[in-house]
């Protein structure tokens, strides 16, 4: 029997992987995996709290999910699309070194 | 389906899941992290099949493993001369520390809090409950994400176009 709890233990450590990976990163497509990551875990716990808990409408969790799905897809295209943009115009996505707002 | 083989097969993805995304974490070429991604992604829409959601698993894969992960390999592609190898960065041990924090905090507060659950697999097919509720509950956060796909889209096609010759 799957129960709510494995389900959450699942999510919380692909959530902490998903952390790891976007502060370890320096490549700002790497970065972006990581957020990926993150938003996975946070639809699977969406889905396992649709699936398990008690609730007058137990679809919602599923439809939540679609849309953060559809968020997240917006998202990668802009945040690709910008790290191309800057790309072009310094020949590095090094986030470590894009500093020109610092001071 | 057979109650145990339905464990079998969540515990089974769920350590595929979490073992390409370690292997995202670990490996230093972007290009295997974003292949080891594909997996993952992937075995996330496996668990929602476990989970009895089978319109998002299949959203998942179209989405995720199909449209975002291409998206990343063009990014990368788009971008030769930048770092790919992963260079270690000064603070891993505090940022792995933290991530291992935030993981053990999750997994304490989902297992501390008294769920109010069900324990019968409600849903038959999925597909016709999510379209029932995006017409009637959700119609207009249905709308504004259908703008937000245009509007991601035309400010992707500007960022990416190049520059006009002068006025």
């Amino acid at each position: 029997m799957i129960d709510l709890e494995h389900v959450l233990v699942v999510g919380a450590l692909l959530f902490s992987i998903g952390l790891y990976v976007a502060l370890s990163r320096r490549n700002a497509v790497g970065i972006l995996m990581g957020i990926e990551l993150m938003l996975n875990s946070v639809n699977l716990n969406l889905i396992g709290f649709a699936r398990f808990v008690d609730s007058p409408r137990p679809i919602d969790g599923q439809v939540f999910t679609v849309f953060v799905i559809t968020v997240a897809a917006a998202e990668a295209a802009v945040a690709l699309a910008l790290a191309v943009a800057v790309y072009r115009l310094r020949q590095s996505i090094d986030v470590d070194r894009l500093d020109t707002l610092k001071w | 389906m057979d109650d145990t083989a339905v464990v079998v097969a969540f515990w089974l993805l769920a350590l595929l899941t979490l073992g390409s995304a370690l292997m995202v974490a670990v490996v230093r070429d972007l290009v295997h992290a974003v292949l080891f991604l594909i997996l993952s992604f992937v075995g996330v829409a496996g668990l929602y099949i476990t989970l009895s959601a089978d319109f998002v698993a299949v959203v998942q894969v179209l989405v995720y493993a199909g449209a975002i992960s291409v998206l990343m390999l063009f990014a990368i592609l788009l971008t030769p001369r930048s770092a790919r190898d992963n260079a270690p960065v000064p603070y891993a041990a505090p940022i792995a520390a933290l991530a291992g924090l935030v993981g053990a905090v999750v997994v304490f507060v989902a297992l501390k809090t008294d769920w109010a659950k069900v324990e019968d697999d409600r849903f038959g097919s999925t597909a016709e409950a999510i379209g029932a509720a995006l017409i009637d509950p959700f119609v207009l956060p249905f709308e504004v994400a259908s703008l937000l796909l245009v509007v991601a889209m035309v400010g992707a096609i500007i960022l990416v176009r190049p520059p006009e010759e002068g006025p």
